[in-house]
């Protein structure tokens, strides 16, 4: 008997399919991880099960009885607790107030009472928690115990981890397992999701992977290993994409030497990163998501200071240059987030303005007219389908990007910085980013293409760089870049 | 000059009442998540609905109910849009005051008519604790509700600090995303926190109509609901300080009155404003370390 069985469920939101038939069954007593890349459909599951998403379709049992679970208190009476990303915690209150919040019988508190039922429960389950600290004033990892215990607390049987290691540093990823693996022993099931292949393969018992939303097959650890995983993951066994022609490049533009930073929550995101970019080539840089990529992107545009390490364009030193700077030296930039990058409620021209505004300003003001015009010759160029005056969120994301793009090469930069320039959108709309890039290359610029789509790096790429928590694992020409190379290097292992 | 600061104390209490009602009513609504600035028509509504029921059943004890019920009712209307619609809490809380303020005025009218004198009943009566006292004496000698209002302090303390109601209370307010995943129900508890706010600003209106003036006048709160929300910064959202804020406004809207009568060579509009540059100063220097609830103003929804 499985502790969880979920058959057939199926979540769309508006047009996307987050889940496609999905089954899922979670044995007693394993550590079960839910693999795959961001956005492959893992959250929307357990969120699922927790109670805080419907189902479009598909049933629930657990311990082999049916379930409706329709709120997450539910879920508890059920015994299911999860661990999320982001911590439900109230940072202003105490750390034995969180755990016994919604789950307390008296119609008092009394502060000793809940500080020593805590303190008991800490020490029966081996989770080292203050009970009287303030939880603002606890690190992650220590936020990270509190919402194990909280789920404990409520007897949990079925623990949901959503990618637990992720604000953790090692040695407190190292201690988690620990806690983990001593906890299934007493009966928990887990289930542990994440895209980290190596700590899949270093704690879990069976592996679900998830692509695109569905399920691309479950195996037990002993039957698998992390380059099938990587393949399972990204979906594309056979690499069987037409080659360049081998083609002349020019110098060295652009530089980056042994680049730190960290991400937001202040972990080293990027390690050592060094490459060189050569007018006239497309280098990509693939790798499993959540690996610097979006650091990167974020530090060569200077979004993020660098905490170490040398950015130079040409010559000119760029390391802790500000956004606009880089933006003049000669740097075109299009974001990961689409969003981020153009202001939604501002009309198309005026978005096409915006990173070179100065050009449009007539006797101290703007001048609308300029600005309308200058659209409208980028609308034609760039095919895209909207009027000067449409307010940009109308448009649709292929058309949003190619506003983006118009901007960024419209004052033909040396280098362009392009991250998942394709992501989201359709056919035709990739087709068209991804030959406007090319055209650049032709054009003699340096082309950073960064991308979790492995086909779209290798059919665009000159050179493909492969990052692996947050360090260039190594530099290949696009014509030796082989499925087994690459998804070795991607999982790291080599 | 013993007269005039024990006279002084005794009105500092009485000009502090309605306003410890007013905040410890709001507190509630924005511990919870919600900033209701349906405060000012809500206690407008309490205290004409007051006033209403008093005059005509005769009981003040009736009015004072119905008051209370007036102000649940305006914190249930507020959570229907606030909390279970996720409308914009400025509009709806302004909104309700507007209405509450219009429905009072509109129904004083059909009620009690135009005349040209406004109807009054006789009020509460002061409660003169030692009476033989000639500084306490005074001191002591005020409405029930007043004793009620500086108790309540406390309890409204005990109540959010120290029972299972309250802690989730603070939880809703601070982060309702964690409350609803420990399984409790977000729009529940909000629900519950407006209606006792709506309760306690209600009281605090018909304290003013049925036991400080007897009557009902169309500005009879005048602002004293904003006031509360300047309050509730001054207090740090906590119950304890409620009081001191309240007692210092109070006290200077008090002096200030004594300070007309003193005959200064001033114009008058100077001292009225008094309480009011007082609050500024007290907020800015009192407020700077104020952290308000987290999810204060931010509807719930559970994407």
């Amino acid at each position: 008997m499985y502790a969880v069985e979920m058959l057939g469920i199926t979540k769309r939101f508006g047009n996307v399919l987050a889940n496609d038939n999905v089954h899922f069954c979670l044995e007693q007593g394993e550590i079960h991880a839910l693999l795959g890349e961001n956005g492959a459909g893992k959250t929307t599951l357990m969120r699922i099960l927790y109670g805080l998403y419907k189902a479009d379709a598909g049933e629930i049992f657990i311990d082999g009885k049916k379930v409706e679970i329709t709120s997450p208190k539910q879920a508890i009476q059920a015994g299911i607790g999860m661990v999320t990303q982001h911590f439900t915690l109230v940072p202003t209150l105490t750390v034995a107030e969180n755990i016994i919040l919604g789950y307390h019988d008296k119609q008092t508190v009394s502060k000793t009472e809940i500080e020593a039922k805590v303190k008991a429960a800490s020490e029966k389950y081996g989770i080292h928690v203050e009970p009287g600290a303030l939880v603002r004033q606890l690190s992650v990892g220590e936020r990270q115990r509190v919402e194990i215990l909280k789920a404990l607390y409520r007897n949990a049987r079925i623990l949901i981890m959503d990618e637990p290691t992720a604000v953790l540093v090692p040695q407190e990823v190292e201690v988690l397992f620990e806690s983990l693996l001593r906890l299934v022993k007493s009966g928990l099931s887990v289930i542990f999701i994440s895209h980290k292949l190596h700590e899949v393969m270093a704690v879990c018992d069976r592996i679900t992977v998830l692509r695109d939303g569905h399920v691309t097959g479950t195996v037990s650890k002993a039957a698998t290993t992390q380059q099938s995983l990587a393949n399972m993951m990204v979906g594309r066994e056979t690499f069987g994409v037409s080659r360049q022609s081998k083609r002349k490049t020019g110098k060295v533009i652009y530089t980056v030497k042994n680049l730190c930073a960290c991400n937001s929550q202040g972990l080293p995101a990027l390690n050592d990163c060094c490459f060189e970019l050569h007018a006239g080539e497309i280098l990509g840089v693939a790798g499993v998501s959540g690996n610097g990529q979006a650091e990167l992107t974020q530090v060569l545009t200077g979004l993020v200071k660098p905490t170490k390490g040398s950015v130079k364009l040409d010559g000119t030193d760029l390391t802790n240059a500000e956004p606009h700077d880089i933006t003049d030296a000669g740097v075109g930039r299009t974001p990961e987030d689409r969003h981020e990058g153009s202001i939604g409620t501002l009309t198309v021209a005026e978005n096409l303005a915006l990173e070179d505004l100065d050009k449009f300003i007539r006797h101290g003001m703007l001048d609308q007219s300029l600005i309308i015009e200058n659209a409208r010759k980028y609308i034609e160029e760039y095919q895209i389908k909207a009027s000067p005056t449409d307010q940009l969120r109308k448009l649709s994301g292929g058309n949003m990007q190619k506003v983006i793009l118009a901007r960024a090469l419209s004052r033909k930069p040396k280098v362009v910085i392009a991250s998942q320039p394709t992501r989201g959108l359709d056919v035709g709309a990739t087709e068209y980013v991804r030959n406007r890039l090319l055209a650049e290359r032709d054009r003699g610029a340096g082309v950073l293409l960064v991308s979790e789509d492995l086909d779209e790096i290798i059919a665009l790429s000159d050179r493909i760089a492969v990052i692996y928590e947050g360090c260039i694992k190594g530099i290949m020409p696009a014509a030796e870049a082989t499925a087994e190379k690459l998804g070795m290097m991607m999982a790291g292992a080599c | 000059m013993d007269t005039f600061i024990v006279g002084l104390i005794a009105a500092t209490l009485r000009v502090a009442t309605p306003l410890i009602f007013g905040t410890l009513g709001e507190l509630f609504c924005e511990r919870a998540g919600i900033l209701n600035l349906g405060i000012e028509g809500t206690m407008f509504f309490g205290a004409f609905t007051g006033f209403a029921v008093a005059a005509s059943t005769g009981s003040l004890w009736l009015g004072l109910l119905a008051a209370i019920l007036s102000g649940i009712l305006a914190g249930l209307l507020m959570s229907l849009f606030a909390v279970k619609l996720g409308v914009n809490q400025h509009v709806s809380g302004l909104g309700i005051t507007l209405l509450l303020t219009a429905l009072s005025l509109y129904s004083f009218r059909l009620i009690f008519g135009e005349s040209s004198v406004n109807p009054s009943i006789e009020g509460f009566q002061q409660l003169s604790i030692f009476s033989s006292s000639p500084i306490l004496g005074p001191i002591f000698s005020q409405y029930l509700l007043t004793y009620i209002a500086i108790a309540l302090i406390p309890l409204v303390g005990w109540v959010i600090y120290r029972t299972n109601f309250g802690l989730q209370i603070r939880a809703v307010g601070e982060n309702p995303e964690a409350t609803d995943a420990a399984g409790l129900n977000v729009i529940r508890l909000r629900t519950l926190a407006l209606a006792i706010g709506g309760g306690l600003m209600a009281l605090g209106g018909a304290f003013l109509s049925i036991a400080q003036l007897g009557s009902f006048t169309f500005g009879i709160i005048s602002g004293r609901g904003w006031v509360c929300i300047a309050l509730i910064i001054f207090a740090n959202w906590q119950p304890i300080k409620v009081l001191w804020g309240s007692l210092l406004f109070g006290g200077v809207s008090a002096l200030q009155l004594r300070l007309q009568g003193l005959g200064l060579d001033m114009p008058y509009e100077v001292f009225l404003t008094l309480p009011y540059i007082v609050t500024i100063i007290a907020l800015t220097l009192g407020g700077r370390n104020a952290q308000a609830p987290a999810a204060m103003l931010k509807p719930y929804r559970r994407e």
